[in-house]
């Protein structure tokens, strides 16, 4: 039985931990890289899930229409930077004013154009056998894990990461040395836009798709951004698996409600104690290992 | 190999630079000397394209570069040493240099070897983050990433600002072997002493914004005629 409650604890913590990264790392790059705060990042996650189900229907394979879900978000997210966000870079409180109307924009307009709910998708892969839940939890979280082990690789080792984060640190000399950095904020906006997309794809066979469908990332999604601090990748590991913990262990005594609360008072802890997030305790002690060698 | 003529600049409708003339031929090493404040950095972000040109024309390489943005004419082959040299300070020592490989995108020749082979610290710390090291490593660093892409100009904004006295002297004496075996064209913006007359074939002295002087290797020998230009 202890044996059994353990299985079902591994289980919630394995979906939920799934849920923030993917809920998370969107917004994240976006935050980490450029300095935006995205406020309309649930509405990305919308246009994620409302084009997947749209393929969806029209009778595209779900992995296509997935597909399709990323693409589309990635394009809204680059027409938004070309004709809006570009003008926002550095300026922290009219990004949040201006991304905040856009969110709220188009929840009305999916609302106008779509109504009030969408055609549904039934969740594949069947159930578990020994844990009362989907198999479909468990591909959800090796994706979350493997897209953390790609994005990772990608701003570390690739020429475009060490680009990306030069044009991050100093714009003016990154441009002095070739790099277009308008041409870098646009692909990696686009990065967070397609993750954005990946997340609403992938949780559309899970939540009812309505207008308000993006709202239900939003909490994790913050959370978990302060709670990881500056740094994109590692911030979102550790913050989504000390939340995910957190938030499995009272979920299996007291429910999912509870576990939720438990979450945000732990975030709200962890931010009182640590303003810069686990990612800046990290660097501090080093900092401080560093002056004591 | 660089024109500059009658280039006006200014910070939001402030004029800083008044019609400014300078040529450099290639393979030459040429300096820009003054005093704080007189607008070099100015004159160096203008020709880099960090900064507009009001007026006038920047030549580089027989093309009009004028109108073009900074990353184009790094791409053509400027290769760009800030003040206070602003190395990336959060990527190691080793991306600072990958970062330098998009100057001069016209060659695959990319000079990790001589670069090390100046700056054999840098081969050491290859994988120390770059903010964490002193500043006269930093400016090596700089200098070197400039390099990475084999540019064919060098510009240099004050690179003895910030340095030991005994390090100065090592920059000026590795520009100098760069010039020599690189060939690469070398014009830096100075008033250190010794830098304007140990690296300078020939130097331009700038005073509010204009060109005030020019000498040459005799007149540069004397201390007396450098020194008006600097604050010394
Ligand atoms: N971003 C800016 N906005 C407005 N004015 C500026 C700006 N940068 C420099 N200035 C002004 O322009 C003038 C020339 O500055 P510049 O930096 O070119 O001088 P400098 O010769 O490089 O000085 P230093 O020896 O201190 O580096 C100065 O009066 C300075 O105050
Ligand atoms: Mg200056």
């Amino acid at each position: 039985m202890a044996g059994l409650g353990l299985l079902d604890f591994g289980f919630e913590f394995v979906e939920i931990f799934a849920f923030v990264v993917l809920a998370t790392v969107g917004l994240a790059v976006i935050f980490g890289m450029m300095g935006i705060i995205n406020l309309a990042h649930g509405e990305f996650i919308l246009v994620g899930a409302y084009a997947t189900t749209f393929s969806f229907a029209a009778g595209l394979p779900l992995p296509l229409a997935m597909l399709a879900g990323v693409v589309i978000t990635a394009v809204f997210g680059v027409v938004l930077e070309r004709l809006i966000i570009r003008h926002l870079y550095g300026r922290l409180l009219d990004s949040m004013v201006v991304t905040w109307g856009i969110s709220l924009v188009m929840i009305q307009l999916v609302r106008i154009v779509f109504g009030n709910s969408a055609p549904g998708i039934g969740i594949p892969f069947g159930q578990l056998p020994i844990v009362d839940g989907p198999v479909y939890y468990l591909v959800l979280a090796v994706i979350a894990v493997g897209l953390l082990g790609g994005l990772y690789a990608l701003f570390m080792w690739t020429d475009f990461g060490v680009r990306a984060r030069a044009t991050m640190q100093d714009e003016e000399t990154a441009r002095s040395m070739g790099i277009d950095t308008d041409r870098m904020y646009a692909s990696t906006f686009a990065i967070g836009s397609a993750l954005a997309g990946l997340t609403g794809a992938l949780y559309a066979p899970v939540m009812p798709i309505t207008p308000e469908y993006g709202t239900g990332f939003l909490v994790e999604a913050f959370v978990a951004v302060v709670v990881g601090g500056a740094s994109v990748i590692v911030g979102t590991v550790l913050a989504s698996g000390f939340l995910g913990t957190v938030n499995a262990a009272v979920t299996n005594v007291a429910g999912t409600f509870m576990g939720q609360v438990a979450m945000l008072i732990a975030a709200i802890v962890a931010i009182r104690l640590l303003p810069e997030g686990i990612t800046g305790l990290l660097a501090d002690l080093r900092e401080k290992r560093g002056e004591s060698e | 190999m660089l024109e500059i003529t009658n280039v006006h600049a200014s910070y939001s409708k402030t004029p800083i630079l008044r019609g400014i003339d300078v040529s450099v031929e290639t393979g030459e090493i040429v300096g820009i000397m003054g005093k704080n404040g007189v607008g070099k950095t100015t004159l160096v972000k203008t020709v880099m394209g960090l900064l507009e040109a009001d007026e006038g024309r920047i030549v580089f390489d027989g093309e009009d570069v004028t109108d073009e943005p900074a990353d184009v004419r790094a791409r053509h082959g400027m290769g760009y040493i800030p003040q206070g040299r602003d190395v990336f300070p959060e990527l190691t020592v080793e991306e600072n240099l990958r970062m330098g490989e998009t100057i001069n995108d016209g060659t695959d020749d990319l000079q990790y070897d001589a670069v090390y082979d100046y700056f054999p610290i840098l081969e050491e710390r290859r994988d120390q983050e770059a903010g964490t090291m002193s500043g006269g490593q930093q400016q090596l660093l700089a200098i070197g990433r400039a390099l990475i892409g084999n540019p064919e100009l060098l510009v240099l904004d004050e690179p003895s600002e910030g340095v030991q006295p005994s390090i100065v002297q090592d920059i000026t004496r590795d520009l100098r072997r760069v010039n020599e075996e690189l060939g690469t064209t070398i014009l830096f913006v100075e008033q250190n002493l010794h830098v304007v007359q140990r690296l300078g074939e020939r130097c331009y002295a700038i005073d509010k914004g204009a060109i005030v002087d020019e000498l040459g290797p005799e007149r540069l020998e004397s201390r007396d005629a450098v020194t008006e230009y600097l604050a010394v």
